[in-house]
């Protein structure tokens, strides 16, 4: 008997199973949530489940595409972890994708005759610069203590998605596609490469070198202990000589580069040219993913698994059920609210 | 020539923005209390499409504002719930919000879009409206936009002049010290953000019921964000946000005139114009935030135990 209840307690105290279970557990409830809003709009919750779940689990073109929109959740995802070590919310991952999309595609058009092993770094660039120069506009106006890098994020997501349109409409606009708004291809060597045979491309590489950078960086480095010292208390971080506004403004533009990155891939792997459908809110999706994971790197890889599952689900429920596929952004809601009340509910930390 | 010009931007102006000044008292009210609520873009979403159906249902506007009004009070008791009641993260749990307005408006709304209606109208005001520029400028609109200037006079009164305003103040620069004095703040707070509701509610059915007369996924592209930078920019004071909402309110008509007028610029760099407003007011505004703002805006009140 004893035995059992020490076994019990000993399988409780497992904190990491304890914390997967949990996270499953809290998907299922949001699941279920999600499965009623269905049923009072009369879709059958079951049979939509099953059409999601086996058009992107239980075959292997659907899942190979679940993975390639991971690469972009990934990185929009650091693109909110990052800034996030120091409490500062980037809502922006949507627009700094827009803008290392639109810089990528500068590059692109404009030096067609590079070989693959120029261009393809010379992108990584450009997407990087894009993203990181949006962010930091956004991190120099809080540094300046001038507005909240929460609003003016959200607020720079239209007027990058503006741009976009602006080029592809206007100067970029390919004459050749009749009347798609779209920009001229991408040179062949500006494409990234495939592998296996599906559209997983090189920018999972990056995604994963990042991500695990991130998580070197946090742990075993003097940079990440600072930061950690900056989470906890700026003023004090302030006077303990750690340059705080150097770092808002560094880590606004990394992460603005993420998601730039992320733009970069989709524009040269997926769509190979700049179209103004871009991003299905991958921007956004980051955000939930960030939070959901409280930064934690396993913990964005899951999240990024799930709600790559949920995206993909919104263009089969579009399909199969004659719903708009933006209702699966109402099971993303959910799944935070539920997060969010939880963690704060247990009276633990902020 | 100038002179039509000038008529059509001025109504242009009181048009685009009543929708934002109903939308930033919403925030006013909301803010007073210690809540920023990133949420109302959903809310206005949500009011949008209420309002939309229920007129289309029963051809009757003045029930689907009622519905709109109705359905943005009771979708921010959501909000307040999350983040009074569980104490969530404000900003996390507005954009929560967001996604939520924005994925269910698209549902309610999908088998609508296209559907015509009559929506609100102008009304006039006999003999005044004839004057000839003036009155067209000043008296030829609908009910909404003459409520609004003694609205946001209401709410200065409720917010300044009365007992009940006073404790929703003193929540919002001290929750601890409000309980201290015997207010309830949760109490105080969830009253305040179901009128907030009400007026973000207001807020989107005007855009679908008198502006665009029609639904369309996302129509309020970023509103409810600009109504937040407007609050800073009114200081948190309700009737500086008349003149701020107009302000708005001119940038999106000016837009919409020049591109009227067939002004060779870019449509899509004119509309960046109330977005790059909004930025800039923030920057020149936002400095001098501290000394405006509410005492305990964004904090979670932990309770006195």
């Amino acid at each position: 008997m004893d035995k059992i209840t020490q076994r019990v307690k000993n399988w409780r105290d497992n904190k990491k199973l304890a914390d997967v279970i949990r996270f499953f557990g809290l998907f299922l409830f949001a699941l279920i949530v999600f499965g009623l809003v269905l049923v009072i709009f009369g879709i059958n919750p079951i049979r939509a489940y099953v059409d999601i779940f086996s058009a992107t689990l239980g075959n292997s073109y659907g899942f190979t595409e679940v993975l390639v929109k991971m690469i972009p959740l990934t990185l929009t995802a650091l693109a909110v972890a990052i800034p996030s070590r120091i409490w500062l919310i980037n809502v922006g991952g949507e627009g700094q994708l827009f803008i290392g999309a639109l810089f990528a595609t500068w590059g692109a058009i404009n030096f067609t005759d590079l070989s693959a092993w120029v261009f393809i770094p010379f992108l990584f660039f450009l997407g990087f610069l894009g993203g990181g120069l949006w962010g930091s506009l956004s991190g120099f106006l809080r540094a300046k203590g001038l507005a909240s890098e929460t609003i003016s994020t959200l607020l720079m997501n239209y007027v990058a998605i503006l741009l976009v349109s602006y080029a592809v409409f206007g100067p970029w606009r390919d004459l050749e596609s009749a009347n798609y708004p779209q920009s001229p291809p991408f040179p062949d060597a500006a494409i990234l490469p495939a592998f296996f045979g599906s559209r997983i491309h090189l920018g999972a590489v990056f995604a994963i070198f990042f991500l695990l950078l991130f998580y070197f960086v946090m742990t075993k480095t003097r940079w990440g202990l600072e930061m950690r010292a900056l989470g906890v208390n700026q003023e004090a971080a302030r006077r303990s000589g750690i340059p705080v506004n150097r770092y808002i403004i560094l880590l606004m533009f990394i992460g603005g580069g993420m998601a730039g990155l992320a733009g970069m891939g989709e524009v040269s792997a997926i769509h190979g040219q700049l179209r103004p459908s871009l991003s299905p809110g991958y921007g956004y999706t980051g955000f939930l993913i960030s939070w959901m994971a409280m930064g934690n790197p396993l913990g964005i890889v899951a999240a990024a698994f799930l709600l790559s599952v949920i995206t993909a689900g919104g263009d089969i429920l579009q399909m199969t059920h004659r719903i708009p596929g933006s209702a699966v952004q109402i099971l993303m809601a959910i799944v935070l609210f539920v997060v969010l009340t939880r963690r704060t509910g247990k009276g633990g930390k902020k | 020539m100038i002179g039509s010009f000038l008529t059509s931007f001025l109504t242009g102006a009181v048009h685009s923005g009543t929708p934002l000044l109903y939308a930033t008292l919403s925030e006013t009210i909301s803010e007073r209390v210690g809540i920023v609520n990133l949420g109302l873009e959903g809310i206005m979403l949500m009011g949008a499409v209420v309002g939309f159906v229920v007129t289309v249902q029963t051809g009757n506007p003045a029930i689907g504002l009622l519905a709109a009004a109705l359905a943005g009070g009771i979708f921010n008791m959501l909000f307040a719930f999350i983040v009074i009641t569980r104490k969530a993260n404000q900003l996390a749990s507005g954009l929560a919000m967001m996604f939520c307005g924005m994925g269910l408006s698209a549902l309610m709304g999908a088998s609508y879009i296209g559907s015509r209606i009559e929506g609100i109208n102008g009304l006039p005001i006999p003999f005044l409206s004839e004057i000839p520029g003036v009155g067209r400028v000043f008296f030829q609109y609908d009910l909404l936009v003459y409520m609004s200037i003694p609205l946001a006079l209401l709410v200065w009164w409720v917010l300044f002049k009365t007992r009940w305003g006073l404790g929703l103040r003193a929540v919002g620069e001290n929750p601890t010290a409000a309980f201290a004095a015997g207010k309830n703040p949760y109490q105080l707070q969830y009253q305040a953000m179901f009128i907030a509701g009400v007026l973000g509610g207001i807020a989107g059915a005007y855009l679908s019921l008198a502006i665009t007369k029609a639904w369309a996924e996302w129509m309020t592209y970023g509103r409810g964000f600009i109504a937040v930078a407007l609050v800073i920019f009114s200081k948190w004071h309700p009737l500086r946000a008349i003149a701020g909402a107009l302000l708005f309110g001119g940038a999106i008509s000016l837009q919409l005139q020049m591109q009227a007028y067939g002004v060779p610029v870019s449509s899509f760099l004119l509309d960046m114009l109330p977005y790059l407003l909004s930025l800039a007011v923030l920057a020149i505004w936002g400095g001098v935030r501290r000394h405006a703002a509410p005492g305990s805006l964004g904090r979670v009140f932990q309770g006195t135990e």
